[in-house]
This record gives structure tokens, sequence and C-alpha cells, in this order.
């Protein structure tokens, strides 16, 4: 109890911040409430209160610190009040709204106005409550309205000349401010909005308090990966699409807060690895080392299991190092993110490919207790036009994988050349076209047009990417699309052929389908042409291991959310269950199939192999 | 790191011969197969076709001609050195049946391939036909390998140095000439060489299969750089291939995308001698 009293003494106004003034007044006679105490400088509130038949008055200080009852005037017990009245008009005070939000007991509930808005202020006669504040819904009224904190980027002109990170991401300072828009909602939409659920609210709130290596190590309780995700998220589709403040203004800049601490985290060098458990003496198979495959890793691994990762390439990190460019996502940071797993005790087999080396099966064979299949989708889709095989004509992938996984921009230092071309055009809409463009501008193309069927509106690429291609002198041709290469006599691209398209009804994405307008075929000179329409499933893994069930476009099949696969003991998920998406969905798939696969060995792996209630 | 536990020299050192430390490979390995590898931190992958493997060392030999960097690079290990990554077994292998008489053509460091592939076809039950050719007495290689697996090996040379005067197709006709039945004919070696002896047995109505080269980076099908047309459509050559029917690849269009990053070969050279 005694705590309970010494919470009443230093009683702040809740959802009030310190300082703030506050002008209470009647509902029914809109006279002011507020007596200055010019003793004790406080703003006391009067009231008239009915115990029994007696009449009498009673005082409260909402200022800060401390609501407390003025000393002559105690306020009654609450089951003693009949009534508490205004006392310029008599009219009720407890007419409405008058149960306390956090005890619902016997409150007071009068009109207050703080800053310039009208909220109501309650306080609670609850002895054991004396809960005394406004509501949570009046909270973000009275919040000041900051502006969205803007992170510093290089400068358009410079950075098409290198290849170094466009946006810096927040210092201290800009982290706190923007941590500070956060309205710390009770029930925080934000968090329904990412796939991975980390405690947003929770994290930005360490960020308020200066505590970013708190803040960084909340995250990573979800997160294994936060600089990778701060970076690359589509975070406006997701955690910031929910955020509350988006509905009027713009929401929390939760990705560049979730980088921030992040890179303050690994920068200063204080990376902690959790004590891992006691080994299970489970060992489990991870097949692909992307964003699926490392989430699951480190969620087995903190478990206690035994983790292995099978990588097909030289590098850890799949599209993470093969696909997003460096000036988007610095390999550095993959390196240092990568680098926290395997001192989680994860360990890395690279040059390894599942399907050739080894089998699913002779996994099994090998001891491995369970399997997770997270190949993504990394085989090209082209556009099947004819003179498609022309020189200088290259998938998205192989441009991508030339530049950022062979380090061709550094050519003839590294190995691999990459194709230049002077005038270049992109085939596609998506992040991976946005990231050919700018990664061709950044070779040396002169002159770089994305061509694309439908409309900005209908492009699949993030915002962010596509402002920032247009920032670059990126060239967009919308409602355009190539009907025919044309090379000449050595077989080199000289000339695409397009034709103009109308959009009609929606199909089945739900955008409008693009129709080619007879006769507006032109041509357009150019002599590089990436395609970056799509990928599929690579099914190299599927070559060694018929068991597994496809879909008829050659995903992997689940039997249930959770990813598990038709054969016992494989999980599945990311880019190679749902074809082609993000980055952190891959990873909330990985995080359902690693719950699920943590309860299936805690069983003994003897369960049923069918989908787990629920799902 | 894959450790080379062997090195030597071949056709007056234009080709190298690396017996390589990698048991996993060698074990999963079939006739037709080839690995990726990359020399250092700042190579690039090069796809190198294994001649053949050894299952209780658990190595396996690839042969390469000095072409570029890369190789030279390549052949200036020593035994005793290492390879950063080496990953495989990629590409599919050939389903070796019992077809009666098969011959195998092989050009320059082709025959390497050609020697894998043949034994797959030996221990079918195969009567085998070699046909190997080069430039020159000197640069010609595994002969002797060649002869005691095939009932029958022609030898031929371009400037008649050894052998028969002339180019494999020379012989290939002789062999028509003489009637011997031909099941399939296995061409592995330069381009204008496989499209040669595929223009000559599109004419005799032979079978033939032929091992394309093309330009590869990750070689699992994640590119598309090694893409050929066959048959009018566009294959992967290193998860479809590198096997294909002979008579219906477009050549022409491989040989110009083989030339794609000529001049940035020789920049590449280049600049490593003046390092």
């Amino acid at each position: 109890m005694k705590q309970k009293a010494s919470k009443a003494n230093d009683t702040r106004v809740e959802g009030i911040p310190d300082g703030t003034e506050i002008s209470v007044f009647c509902p029914a006679c809109h006279l002011g409430l507020n007596r200055f105490d010019p003793g004790t400088r406080r703003v006391w509130i009067s009231l008239k209160t009915r115990v029994g038949r007696k009449e009498g008055k009673m005082e409260l200080a909402p200022q800060v610190p401390g609501f407390q009852p003025h000393p002559d005037h105690a306020p009654p017990a609450a089951d003693t009040i009949r009534d508490i009245n205004c006392p310029h008009c008599d009219q009720s005070l407890l007419d409405t709204d008058h149960t306390c939000p956090e005890c619902n007991g016997l409150a007071l509930g009068i009109h207050a106005a703080i800053r310039q808005r009208v909220v109501r202020l309650f306080a609670c006669f609850n002895p054991e409550c004396q809960w005394f504040g406004i509501d949570q819904a009046d909270e973000q009224k009275i919040r000041p309205t900051l502006e969205r904190q803007k992170k510093p980027e290089q400068d358009a002109l410079l950075r098409i000349h290198n290849f170094h990170e466009v946006s810096y991401g927040f210092n201290r300072e800009l982290a706190i401010a923007e941590a500070n828009r956060c309205l710390d909602c009770k029930k925080p939409r934000c968090v329904e909005g990412c796939p991975v659920g980390i405690d947003i609210p929770a994290f930005i709130r360490l960020i308020r308090e200066g505590k970013f290596l708190d803040a960084a190590r909340k995250i990573k309780e979800k997160n294994a990966l936060p600089a990778i995700c701060g970076r690359v998220c589509p975070q406006e589709d997701q955690c910031e699409k929910m955020c509350v403040l988006g509905i009027k203004g713009e929401p929390v800049a939760i990705g560049n807060l979730e980088r921030f601490v992040a890179d303050f985290e690994r920068e200063t060098d204080s990376i902690q690895i959790p004590k891992r458990p006691d080994p299970t003496g489970k060992r489990i198979a991870v097949v692909g080392s992307g964003p699926a495959g490392l989430t699951l890793a480190a969620d087995m691994c903190v478990r206690g299991h035994d983790v292995t990762v099978y990588e097909a390439l030289h590098q850890p990190g799949g599209v993470l190092v093969y696909g997003i460019p460096e000036f988007r996502l610095p390999k550095s940071i993959v390196a240092a993110e990568i680098d926290y797993l395997r001192r989680l005790g994860v360990k890395i087999e690279l040059n390894t490919i599942v399907g050739r080396l080894y089998t699913i099966k002779e996994l099994f064979e090998n001891g491995f207790d369970a399997v997770f299949v997270g190949t993504g989708a990394g085989l090209p889709v082209f556009t099947r036009l004819p003179g498609e095989n022309l020189c200088n004509i290259l998938s998205a992938n192989e441009y991508l994988t030339r530049v950022n996984l062979m380090k061709a921009y550094a050519f003839p230092e590294y190995d691999t050349p990459a194709p230049l071309g002077r005038q270049v055009v992109v085939i596609g809409g998506g992040n991976v076209a946005m990231d050919c463009a700018r990664t061709a501008l950044r070779m040396g193309s002169r002159e770089v047009t994305v061509l694309y069927r439908r409309t900005r509106e209908q492009m699949p690429a993030r915002e962010e990417e596509i402002h920032h291609a247009e920032q670059e002198g990126i060239r967009f041709r919308f409602l355009t699309s190539p009907v025919r290469f044309t090379g000449d006599e050595r077989n080199w691209l000289r000339q695409v052929e397009c034709v103009q398209m109308k959009l009609g009804d929606p199909d089945a994405s739900g955008r409008p389908r693009p129709i080619p307008a007879a006769g507006s075929n032109f041509l357009l000179d150019t002599d590089m042409a990436l395609i970056a329409v799509g990928a599929g499933p690579n099914p190299v893994l599927f070559s060694g291991c018929p068991e597994l069930k496809t879909t008829s476009r050659g995903y992997i099949d689940v039997i249930c959310e959770s990813g598990r696969c038709n054969t016992s003991g494989v999980w599945s998920g990311g880019d190679i269950v749902t074809g082609s998406a993000t980055v952190i969905q891959a990873m909330g798939a990985a995080r359902k199939a690693a719950d699920d696969m943590h309860d299936f060995l805690n069983g003994g792996g003897q369960g049923a192999w069918t989908a787990p209630a629920g799902t | 790191m894959y450790s080379i536990i062997d090195r030597r020299e071949l056709a007056m050192g234009n080709m190298v011969s690396l017996t390589v430390n990698a048991p996993e490979i060698a074990r999963k390995i079939r006739p037709g197969q080839f690995i990726v590898l990359r020399i250092n931190e700042t190579g690039e992958r090069v796809p190198l076709t294994v001649a053949y493997k050894n299952l209780a060392h658990g190595s396996i030999t690839i042969i390469f001609q000095v072409v570029g960097k890369s190789t030279a690079m390549l052949a200036s290990l020593k035994t005793g050195d290492a390879i950063k990554d080496l990953v495989g077994p990629l590409g599919c292998t050939e389903h070796f049946e019992k077809l009666g008489t098969v011959v195998g053509i092989g050009g320059g460091s082709g025959i390497a391939v050609l020697h894998h592939l043949m034994e797959g076809y030996a221990e079918a039950g195969n009567d085998l036909i070699g046909i190997i050719g080069a430039r020159d007495k000197e640069m010609l290689i595994l002969e002797e390998q060649m002869d005691r697996l095939c009932n029958r090996l022609m030898v031929t040379t371009d400037d008649g140095s050894y052998g028969m005067h002339g180019l494999v197709t020379d012989a290939l006709k002789q062999l028509v000439e003489e009637q011997v039945h031909i099941d399939l004919v296995m061409a592995v070696g330069p381009l204008i060489m496989m499209r040669a002896v595929c223009e000559m047995t599109r004419l005799y109505k032979i079978p033939t299969w032929v091992s394309l080269n093309p330009i590869m980076i990750d070689a699992t099908g994640m590119c598309g750089g090694c893409r050929v047309t066959v048959d009018g459509k566009t294959r992967f050559a290193c998860v479809e291939g590198p096997h294909f029917d002979g008579h219906a690849v477009d050549f022409d269009e491989l040989m110009q995308r083989n030339t794609m990053y000529q001049r940035d070969e020789k920049q590449s050279l280049l600049s490593s001698i003046k390092a």
C-alpha cells in the first residue's frame, strides 16, 4: 500500500507532458473552474460537492507535478459522493463519462483546454487507483505536431557517379526528434503491420530516452537483421502504413529509426551476442542463405539447435548480396549482420548446391532432423520477344550479379566485367528495374530509360526508389512495351521496337490490364537492354529432390501457413513459396516456420505430418 | 579453400591439368558435368569441365587452355596452392545408354571434356570410336588415355605434323565413307568445329550431341547469361545443358554472344600484366 500512496503523491497528469498549461471549464456554462493561488503559485480546480445533503467545496491541483487534493478540502470517499457540481451554474459534472479509464471506478470527468484542444480530464476517486489524466484518444490530439524528419542524402548529381550509399541515415538528434513524434499508442497498429512483429513503440520509446543500444536489442528480439531491414523493407506498405500519424500527416519514420539504432550498435562496436541455451542436440539444415534462410537460422540457433546453412554462391546473403545494389545496401553491412549470425553459432557452408551436391534425402541421412528450403526466386524471366538473345541484352539478375556480387564496378581490379551501354533501356517497373536503371547510370551510361507498360501509379517499385531514380535523371516511358529487338550485322543490339499501351479493365492482380494500341509502334535507339520483368523459382534444387511437391508454376507447394512441405521434416518459406516478394515477408515466413519447427522438434519430431491446428 | 594436389603441363605448357582435392564433388560428379571456380577474392567465376575424377583420392582433374587472365592465373598455381571457391557438380549429366557405336569428336582442350563423356559411354557398353584433333602435334592432349578407352582412335592435326593432315570432319567423312554404322556423334571443342561437325552429320542424318561453353556467371540458372537458342527456344546451358542436340543449336548466335566481353577480357589481361 505504501507504494500506492507514494504513487499517488507524485502522480503526474498522465498523458500530459510536464509544464503544460491546462485550463478547466464547465461544459454547461463554459466558465473557468481554475483558481490561481498566488502563495503556492498553483492552479486549482474549484468544484462544488454534495455528500449526503451537505454541500461542500473541493479543489484539485492538476498542474504538474502532482495532482493533490487541497489540504483544506480533502476529497470525500468515493462512495459518499452524491454529486459534483459547477460552482458557477450548479450543472452536475458527474452526468456523463464519470468512470475512470483505468479502474472503471467513479471518476470526475471535466472539460479541459490543453494546447487549444478540448479534451476530457479524468480524476479517479477510487483510493486504490487515484488515476488522473486524459484519455488515450485525446492524448494524440494534444501532442505537438512535428514534421517528419528527413534523412540526409547524397546529392543526386554526385551520387550518380559513385556506388556509395544514397542516404546517410539519421544522426542522434534527428533520431530523437523523430522518436518524439511517436504517440506511443496503447494499441500500436504499426506492430500489426510488421511481418515479424517487432515491438515498435518500445524501441522508439528507448530511442526517445537516448537508450540506443537497448533499442537495438529490443529490435533484435524479433529481427536478427535490423540494419538490412531498416534499409530495404517497404515500410510505407507495412508498419508506417498503419501508423495513426499517417492518417492526417506523415507517419513516424520507423524504418529510418530502425536503421539508426542498428547502425549505432554496429558502429560503436557494441553488438552483444545473446547467451545460447544448452544444445538440444537437434540439427537443422537450411538451404539458401537469403533473408528467409538467415532468419530461420538465427531463430533456431538462439533456441539451442545446431544450424548449418548451405549457400550455392561464394558469398552468403542471397539476394542481399547479388541483387540489391551497394548504393542501397552496402555489402559491408550485410557482412556484419551475417557475422553476427555466425557469432550466434550459425554455421554457413558456401559453394554448396543442395540438389546437386546433396539431395534433401541425403541431408536427413547425414543426421539432420529438419530441413528448411529458402532458395528464393532466382530464375530470371525473359520477355520471349524476337531478338532477345542479341548481344548486350541481359537479365536484371545477370547485370546486378555482375555489378554487385562480382563487383564489376571495380573492374579491372576485380576480374568480372559488366557491359556498358550509352543508351540503356530497362524493361519493367519494379524495384529490380529501378536498381538496374540506377546501377547503369553509375556504371557510366549516358541515358537510361525505363519502359513500363502501365502508368507510374501502378508501378510496383517503392515510391522512394522511383523518386530517387527520377532525381538521378532516369527517364520513364509509361504505357510502353517492347515488341522486338533488332541488332546490327554483328548481332549487337541497336534498336528496340515498342508499342504504346492503353489501360483496360482490371486483371487478376487488380491492376488495369495494359492493351497494345494498334499502329502505335515506334523505334527507340539503344545499345543495351536490361530485362527486369520478374523472377521465377530456380529448378536446380528440385532436379535432385523430385519428392518435393511444387505448384504448376514451379513454386513449392506448402501444406500450411507455417511452411510445411509435403515431405516430412521439410519446411519452406520466402520467395520459393510465394513468388517474388519482399525481404521482410520472407523473414516473416521463416519466423512462422521456425516456431513450428521448434515445436515439432521439441515433440520429438514424432507429431503427425499434417497442418498444425489453427493454421 | 580447395588445395591443388597435382599440377601437370600439357601441350608444351599451353594447357594445364590441375588435380584438386574435392571429395564431395568427386563423389557426385558424372561425366559431362562441370564445376565453377574462383581463384581468389577478386577473381571471376570460371566454369570448367571435369576431365576425370579419382574417387579413391577424392579429387577431380580439370584441364584448361590458357586464354585470358583467369586461366593464366590458374596456370600459375603450384601443387599445394589453393583455390578459394569451387562449386559443383553443375549442369546435367547425360543419360548414358547402350546405343551401339558412339563416335566421340574432340578438338583442342575439348578432348579433356570428351574423355570424361566417353568414359560414360564406355560404362554403358557402347563401342567407341575417337576422333581427336589439334592445331599441331604439340597441342594434342590425352591421346594415350583416349586410345585406351576407344576401340579405334583417329588423330588429325591442322598442319599434318602428326596423324591425319586435316580437320576432325575429314576423319568423320572417312568413317562415313568406310560405311561404319554410327549411332551417335558426341562433339566437344571450339564452336566452329562443333558447327562443322553438325553440318556434316545433318547430311548423313546421324544424331549429334554437342557440349556448349557459353559465358556464365553463377552457373546455377540465376543469370541467364548462358542462354542459347535450341530448336527456336531459349535454353539455359548451365542447368539444362551443357549438352544439346547439335542439329538444333543456333551456333551463329552463340558465337556472337561469346564475343560480348572480348574487349574487357583484353583489358583485364593487359592491366594484370602492367600490375
